[in-house]
């Protein structure tokens, strides 16, 4: 069922990064490739370094080592606001302190494409419109982000993600908080926005099964390290996984989608049924 | 069902955006150039029918049309000579304050910053009472108490801001309660020097502490008017920044903000403009917090809009609240800072009931 989107030219690259905070070393030695219309994903078990590994794409911190390349230019020659006309990002947790409405939070999305004291005009609407749209969050428009449910607001960051049209996106945990239709659906949007634009995406995911269906690449992280790159087919073994997550896990073929299927602490599992 | 059918409807005109919205959709959720200029110019003639009001009524009853037609009147007198002057120190105070407070709420991502709470204007007055009692005896004291009182300000603003660090974020919370601390820090620091040193400053120290307009000369307005406009120049060219600060540090910069650039940037400027006001004016509590946060429930959150309304929004309240000074037990007055903490300290319990938990757990 899988379709290969990727078939475009590298859009971001790593070599080599070792990163952490304070003494403490987070990644070490990651390498890892994305192309136009691709979607890698990040796996691995908590304190992996997932999320470290996107701040460091995003040029959130700096890497000690190693370095990045966005369109095949290091990422710390861009300037800041170049560089958020190419790249997005959408954090795990997201927030706003005041009472913004969903319409200006996805429209804070045009920000790097405006100048310094225009007010955003009608093109830079209907950008952020056909966001809300595609996340079907049309009605939310006039909402203050703080009435909407967890979920409500991953889907709003995402749209303002997207109102950037960037060509790469970096998302940390996209389908975290949401319920399994919607879980459908932001994949959905994801293959459609990499088809449409060539936009690579690089998302860290919990769910191995959603990694199975959606992935073109997996990069599998233990203690900041590649345990395994490379196709889904390749990474998501039940020798590989069981070596990373430190559990028994069973991995299948689910018989309507021909997908790999993943089964987490299955041994456990029977011995308690019998 | 509807909300299924825009999904579809999207998928099948892909990128291309859907039905253009139209004007009467958007209205009111998002900023536009016509409803900010609506915004404005109606509260510019609020602020200035507040200024009227202002200059018509005080301890003494005088008639407007003879103060301005007859310029031997004793009626001349008091209007161009008390009350214009401190209706202009009044209103330029009120909007750097207020100015200030929305552009350091935004900065912190806290809706209960103000120069005040965050200890940035006692910081200001220990730093104008110091330049007063050391520079009264050598002279040049004019110069020397608003330089004090910035450099002051601007120290305070540092040492809070580096103290609420932790792990090299800003803790809301505790930004918050190391505020507080300098804020009572800097009033016993006051108290000392009031106790050691001569009686006869002891009028000016409590003048600072209690905050007041009276008899300013023009050379402190033009002061405080040029650090005032400068400021808020400043100000409103980082509102979009300011906006996109409000979703956190990494999102601003992701989005392209420089953030230490426009933090380094705000905080001087917040200083400088809180130095200036204090050392003209003592520190007149709480109308950085209750003026923004008003206008943010009536116009909503974007600092586009939200600074430039601050600062009319100031001005007004803060020249109304100077009138019930005048006015309340007349012939006598009262401070208009006890006036400003007196309606601020409630408003200030009820935002952090408010807003408290769902805006400070960030």
């Amino acid at each position: 069922m899988k379709i290969a989107c990727g078939t475009g030219a590298v859009a971001l690259s790593a070599r080599d990064l070792t990163a952490g905070y304070g003494e403490r070393p987070v990644l070490r030695g990651i390498s890892l490739e994305v192309r136009a219309g691709e979607m890698l994903a990040v796996a691995g078990p908590n304190g992996a370094g997932k999320s470290t590994l996107l701040k460091v794409l995003s040029s959130s911190i700096t890497p000690w080592a190693g370095e990045v390349e966005l369109l095949g230019r290091p990422l710390r020659d861009y300037e800041r606001r170049a560089l958020a006309r190419l790249l997005a990002t959408v954090a795990q947790e997201n927030s706003a302190a005041f009472r913004f409405t969903v319409l200006e939070i996805v429209l804070m999305g045009r920000a790097p494409h405006l100048g310094p004291f225009h007010l955003e005009t009608r093109h830079d609407l209907e950008v952020a419109y056909a966001a809300l749209d595609r996340f079907g969050l049309r009605e939310l428009a006039r909402r203050p982000i703080q009435e909407l449910s967890g979920g409500e607001r991953k889907r709003v960051f995402l749209a303002r993600a997207i109102a950037q049209e960037p060509r790469v996106a970096l998302l940390d945990e996209p389908a975290a908080f949401l319920d399994l239709r919607h879980v459908a659906e932001i994949f959905a949007r994801l293959r459609e926005l990499r088809a449409e634009r060539g936009m690579a995406v690089v998302a860290t995911l919990h769910d191995l099964n959603a990694v199975a269906l959606h992935a073109d690449r997996v990069l599998l992280m233990k203690d900041g390290m590649t345990m395994a790159y490379g196709t889904p087919e390749a990474v998501l073994t039940a020798e590989n996984l069981s070596e990373v997550y430190e559990t028994a896990v069973y991995v299948g073929r689910n018989p309507a989608t021909g997908a790999i299927t993943i089964l987490p602490g299955v041994n456990e599992a029977i011995e308690v049924r019998r | 069902m509807s909300r299924t059918a825009i999904v579809r409807q999207g998928e099948r005109e892909g990128v291309a955006p859907t039905s253009a919205p139209g004007p009467h959709e958007l209205e009111g959720a998002h900023l536009t150039r016509a409803r900010m200029v609506a915004v404005l110019l109606t509260l510019a003639i609020v602020t200035l029918a507040v200024a009227a009001a202002a200059a018509a009524f005080g301890s003494v009853h005088i008639s407007l049309v003879r103060a301005i037609m007859e310029a031997e009147s004793p009626d001349h007198a008091i209007l161009f000579g008390a009350r214009l002057p401190r209706i202009l120190m009044g209103a330029i105070v009120g909007a750097v304050l207020a100015a200030v407070g929305a552009a350091l709420q935004a900065l912190v991502r806290n809706p209960l910053a103000e120069g005040g709470i965050l200890g940035i204007s006692g910081g200001g007055a220990f730093g104008a009472i110091v330049a007063l009692v050391v520079f009264s005896h050598i002279g040049g004291m004019e110069a020397a108490v608003p330089i004090s009182a910035f450099a002051a300000s601007l120290l305070s603003t540092v040492a809070v801001y580096r103290l609420a660090q932790v792990e090299g974020r800003l803790e809301p919370f505790t930004l918050l309660l190391v505020g507080v601390i300098f804020n009572a820090f800097w009033g016993a620091a006051i108290m000392l020097v009031n106790s050691v040193v001569n009686f006869y400053y002891t009028h000016s120290i409590i003048f600072w502490l209690m905050g007041s307009f009276e008899a300013p000369t023009w050379g402190e307005t033009a002061m405080v008017a040029t650090a005032g406009a400068t400021g808020f120049a400043i100000l409103i060219a980082h509102g979009r920044d300011l906006n996109l600060l409000s979703l956190g540090d990494d999102e601003a910069a992701e989005l392209g903000v420089e953030v230490d650039r426009v933090r380094r940037t705000i905080f001087a400027v917040t200083s400088v403009m809180i130095g200036a006001a204090v050392s003209v004016s003592g520190i007149i509590s709480f109308v950085g917090l209750i003026v923004p946060h008003m206008v943010r429930l009536a116009l909503g959150a974007d600092h586009r809009l939200l600074i430039p309304a601050s600062i009319l929004g100031g001005a007004a309240f803060t020249m109304a609240a100077d009138l019930a000074a005048r006015v309340v037990i007349a012939p006598s007055e009262l401070p208009v800072g006890a006036i400003t903490a007196l309606c601020g300290g409630p408003f200030f319990i009820y935002v952090l009931r408010r807003e408290g938990r769902k805006s400070l757990a960030l």
